[in-house]
């Protein structure tokens, strides 16, 4: 097993001042970063005009219009048609009436959401799978052209989206792929393979090649050992990998926008362009990447273990 | 010895021997299996490496080559032509290198090569500067300092597209966050500068943008080659009475600079790309000051629909990142094999 | 470990497999349903709620697919050039017409019109023109005119009804202080209320597009251009620009727009088009704004700004009169599978009635039945303005590149006004080289 992995490198472990020094910067650049995003929640919360006022309000009253207007489409009536309907206990409709608006549907941000996890998931379990594999047949077997092999993996993330867009387009609408999650799992599962083999393939030349040896010597057969043995000391390795191919395909937009429309957008070109009255809805795309970034934050967190230690790429010592 | 590393490989970055060469230990093997009897012998090998090998590496060769190769060549393909996607029933003509030398000779697109190499410069030495000095001072290991981490990781796992979009909201001189505090914090009226409207101020708000997104990516990797080094390397200094700073500059720097300069490809070739975020944030102005050359690439392809002339300029792109990739690469190797 | 790889693995299988599952099958209704593509505004959310009487009448279904303006020409124009199925009927911008007829892209929709006795002059001349005709005044008709448009201002009545307000202006202009009639006066209005204090916070005279990204400085610059003298090209001899695109009239104007930029604006509005607009003039920052009509039943109606304190004008006019068309035609898309049904919503729509009822949810019709009512006059604030408006139109090119010339046209203009670069004189030049040879490479010119 991984023998100590080095966790403080200084020696003479840093005195007290200096600790208390690196907090406190540590903390106000953390506190001077957080705040443009903190300012975003808060905005979700703010009714649209607030949200635009000149100057900027600090101090407001919250509301959940924001989050109302992202779940739903309103329509405008004349308030005599409004004061005729019967009353009504949904909160989002009280808040839409109160506006002279009517709620006449849900909007696309929910399905665009579970877009986005079916894709994001799907791609990022096919990438760390197939890389995972790929990667520990470059760092035990003796393939040829290894090197080689290698940097046409990494080249492939060289080429800017927008310019295989049209080709992928049309090939995508051949083969009827166009528009379809599948299409996307696998274009997005392409893209994070280079970095899922070549972060993998670090992790695993880190694992010594004699525990397979002897499990392989015990009756094991390579696959087996393989499973059994490498897997489970790659796992951290594994869980790095797939937060970073995670976040990617999560997050990804131009291949999303020019490849997607109505079936499976996902919601990163949805966001940007939720339109209220004419003008952008600040609350309601506010809220929208609040409520987009949840996941991502507690997968984060709940493997943040794992990701720190992982990303010590295994430090192990003979 | 150091196993055969391969470029850019998180073999090499830590310092781990395999002191068996794997010639012996396969020979082991094999003697073991031709002394055995034949029976146990297959359940010994079990499926042969090679076909592992190809089991392995197949499938992710297989989906390389259908969704990159595949679209790499109809691009080179039609960076000869003067095909336009938007008269798909035109006729079609062999141009030969015209695109090409069109491409090269038009100051636009010199402009948004100027544009994204200032860009690329100082994303990366300030994502560099702050991403060390923060790994540096967490690696001090101070209280609370998970925490604070966390923290610091969340703007890299927002939407480059939706950030730019909500940072256009920030920069907004009259109603945005960004010059309200410059006002609060220096007294400057807040209406006094904008970021996004003038041609010298812009290029730093994309560059401050991308910063605060990607500086948490730089520190992490940071960090990993923080704590890759191992105690005794510094107590063996303490032992030879060599200051902090000498400590710094010829242990930690040394032997944190391979992660450094991993983290710089990653980032460089990410930057080099970059569409969304500035995209969202100015639309390439005003003017055409913060125009990348992703943005100009996009306005050929989708806006002007001249898809061969793009599909030139994209192959010139690739071929500039693939080329210094490839040089950089070699220099990470030489940095890495010191 | 282990535990958590199996729960790992276990949670690939499901995924995977569900993913795969939903990504491949096709989600197909089985009664007939036809799509209309348009942008995402608010004309297109009143269509929506329009559209269910038809659905009434002919059992036919509705989908929409609604994309916001900034990219609604590349999505679409993209769909179209691909022979895409998405959409049965397009509510394309007018400057498509040009492509999408050339290309095929729409059906022609002459035969349909004579058979069902749908009139072209049942609809005022200019949408005729503008949102259908191609070539430009050929009775070649390729959409039914659906949403008439064009630019307009609003302004803050409230702030110019203020007495001390009206007392400086009058000492300084000697004129009431009004909405401007021409660009004379609207300047003069506009720095009027440059950095003036008005209910205890600063405010800025005019709010003008000036977007980059996609169409906005010019759908901005136009609106000075036209009635200062600016022609596309030699009404006697098409594509020959020199001495009209950049005649000293056009450079005029272009200097004009930019001394309104510099002395009239807002900070910080340097990429800003439909949605900054109501943005800053909701926002009590600007005293007049320049946006499209299809937005002023929402502004009046706003809690804020409408009801009394907001007024409506025309474009200001100079030597001549000229507003930028805005508006769009519904057309049948030619790769449809669902081509007689789309044919039958364009029958239903065309009806007066229809058109009565369009009207009044949002829309705006642009049939005579509607524009020539008695009560139409009154039937808005904005009215009045918008009739003056639809009668001095002119369109940007609607030729087959006219993408080329648009981004032309917003480099060189967003680079002088905005980037200070060169001289309007040298911009328009440049512009005038950039243009012909787009005509050029398109066989237009020799």
């Amino acid at each position: 097993m991984s023998q100590g992995i080095s966790t403080a490198h200084s020696v003479v472990e840093p005195s007290d001042t200096s600790r208390w020094i690196a907090g406190f910067l540590v903390a106000l650049y953390a506190i001077i970063t957080i705040t443009p995003l903190a300012w975003i929640i808060l905005t979700g919360f703010k009714n649209p005009a607030d949200a635009i006022s000149y100057p900027p309000k600090v101090i407001f009253t919250p509301t959940t219009q924001g989050y109302c207007n992202l779940f739903t489409t309103r329509s405008r009536q004349t308030p005599e048609y409004i004061a005729a309907l019967p009353a009504t206990e949904a909160h989002c409709e009280q808040i839409a009436r109160a506006d002279n608006t009517v709620v006449a549907g849900t909007s696309n941000y929910i399905p665009r959401f579970v877009n986005s996890l079916i894709i994001a998931f799907g791609s990022t379990i096919l990438s760390v799978g197939l890389g995972v594999m790929a990667a520990y047949a470059f760092s035990r077997f003796k393939v040829p052209l290894k090197d080689d092999l290698l940097f046409f993996i990494l080249s492939t993330r060289m080429m800017p989206p927008i310019a295989v867009a049209i080709p992928i387009y049309l090939m995508y609408r051949e083969l009827g792929l166009s528009d379809t999650r599948t299409g996307m799992i696998l274009l997005y599962t392409a893209v994070n393979i280079s970095l899922a083999v070549w972060l993998l393939k670090g992790f695993i030349d880190e694992i010594p090649r004699e525990y397979e040896e002897a499990a392989m010597v015990d009756g094991y057969t390579r696959l087996q050992a393989f499973r059994k043995v490498v897997l489970p000391q790659a796992t951290t390795g594994i869980v790095a990998t797939a937060i970073f191919c995670l976040i990617f395909s999560w997050n990804e937009y131009a291949f999303a926008v020019l490849l997607t429309s109505g079936e499976a957008q996902t919601a990163p070109p949805f966001i940007p362009i939720i339109i209220g009255e004419g003008g952008q809805d600040w609350p309601a795309v506010a809220a929208g990447t609040t409520l987009f970034l949840v996941p991502i934050l507690v997968f984060t967190v709940l493997l943040r273990k794992h990701l720190l230690r992982g990303i010590t790429f295994g430090a192990v010592r003979k | 010895m150091l196993t055969h590393a391969t470029p850019g490989s998180q073999a090499f970055l830590c310092n781990t021997a395999n002191t068996k060469p794997i010639m012996t230990i396969n020979r082991t093997l094999e003697r073991a299996a031709l002394a055995t009897p034949a029976a146990m012998s297959s359940r010994l090998r079990g499926l042969s490496d090679r076909a592992i090998a190809w089991l392995f590496i197949g499938p992710t060769m297989l989906i390389l080559l259908v969704i990159n190769i595949f679209p790499l060549i109809w691009t080179i393909k039609l960076s000869f032509t003067n095909y336009r996607a938007n008269r798909p029933n035109a006729n079609v003509t062999d141009v030969g290198i015209d695109n090409y030398v069109a491409v090269l000779t038009d100051p636009d697109i010199w402009l948004a090569m100027q544009n994204t190499a200032h860009f690329l410069f100082w994303t990366i030495l300030l994502q560099m500067l702050i991403g060390f000095t923060l790994a540096y001072l967490i690696d001090r290991k101070f209280r609370g300092h998970g925490f604070w981490t966390t923290m610091i990781l969340i703007p890299m796992m927002l939407s480059p597209a939706v950030v730019g979009n909500f940072w256009a909201f920030l920069y907004q001189p009259q109603v945005g966050l960004f010059n309200y505090s410059a006002a609060l914090l220096s007294g400057v009226s807040a209406s006094s500068f904008s970021m996004l409207g003038s041609v010298t101020l812009a290029p730093w708000a994309i560059v401050i943008v991308d910063t605060w997104m990607w500086t948490p990516y730089v520190m992490l990797i940071c960090l990993a080659g923080l704590r890759s080094i191992p105690d005794y390397i510094y107590e063996a200094a303490e032992v030879d009475r060599a200051s902090k700073w000498r400590q710094f500059w010829s242990i930690t720097l040394p032997m944190v600079m391979p992660f450094i300069m991993l983290a710089v490809l990653f980032r460089g070739i990410e930057n080099f790309k970059m569409f969304d975020m500035v995209n969202l944030l100015t639309s390439g102005g005003p003017g055409s000051a913060t125009e990348l050359a992703s943005i100009t690439l996009k306005r050929e392809a989708f806006e002007k629909w001249r898809t061969g002339y793009s599909s030139a300029f994209a192959i010139i792109l690739f071929v500039a990142v693939f080329g210094m990739a490839n040089m950089y690469v070699k220099a990470l190797n030489y940095v890495k094999n010191r | 470990m282990k535990t958590l790889l199996k729960k790992l693995l276990a949670l690939a299988g499901i995924s995977l497999a569900t993913a795969l599952c939903l990504g491949a099958a096709p989600a197909q209704a089985q009664d007939k349903t036809i799509t209309l593509c348009w942008a995402a505004w608010d004309p297109a959310n009143a269509l929506v709620e329009l559209s269910k009487d038809f659905t009434a009448k002919s059992g036919v279904k509705m989908k929409f697919e609604f994309v916001p303006w900034p990219n609604f020409a590349d999505r679409m124009l993209n769909e179209l050039n691909s022979k895409g199925k998405l959409c049965d009927l397009m509510i394309g911008d007018s400057q498509w017409i040009g492509g999408s007829a050339e290309s095929g892209h729409y059906v022609k929709l002459n035969d349909f019109f004579a058979k069902e006795g749908i009139k072209m002059t049942d609809f005022a001349p200019a949408t005729v023109t503008g949102y259908a005709e191609w070539p430009k005044n050929t009775p070649n008709y390729w959409a039914l005119p659906a949403m008439a448009d064009a630019v307009g201002w609003t302004y803050r009545k409230d702030w110019f009804a203020k007495p001390e307000l009206r007392a400086e202006f009058k000492k300084k202009f000697n004129r009431g202080l009004a909405a401007p009639k021409t660009w004379t006066e609207f300047k003069q209005v506009s720095e009027f209320f440059q950095g003036r204090v008005v209910d205890g916070k600063k405010v800025y005279g005019a709010y003008i597009y000036t977007e980059r990204g996609s169409e906005g400085i010019t759908m901005g610059v136009t609106n000075v251009l036209y009635p200062m003298g600016f022609k596309y090209q030699d009404p006697k001899k098409p594509y020959a620009m020199d001495g009209f695109v950049n005649s000293a009239d056009a450079v005029k104007a272009l200097e004009f727009y930019k001394s309104i930029y510099k002395g009239s604006t807002a900070p910080g509005m340097t990429n800003a088009y439909m949605g900054e607009g109501l943005d800053a003039f909701k926002s009590g920052q600007v005293a007049m704004q320049m946006n499209f009509f299809a937005f002023f039943p929402g502004l009046n109606k706003d809690p804020v700004v409408g009801g009394d304190k907001i007024g409506f004008f025309a474009n200001p006019s100079d030597k001549g009169k000229g507003v930028q068309l805005g508006g769009q035609g519904i057309s049948v898309v030619a790769y449809s599978p669902n081509q007689k049904e789309a044919l039958q919503y364009i029958k239903w729509f065309a009806d007066p009635a229809i058109q009565k009822k369009w009207q009044a949810v949002g829309g705006a019709s642009a049939h005579n039945a509607v524009l020539n009512d008695p009560g139409y006059a009154e039937s808005a604030p904005y009215a009045p303005a918008f009739m003056e408006s639809m009668n001095m139109v002119v369109d940007f090119w609607a030729e087959p590149s006219y993408a080329e010339l648009l981004q032309a046209m917003q480099k060189r203009v967003h680079d002088y006004v905005i980037a200070d670069k060169g001289t309007a004189k040298e911009a328009l030049d440049a512009l005038v080289v950039d243009w012909k040879k787009i005509f050029k490479e398109d066989g237009k010119l020799k």
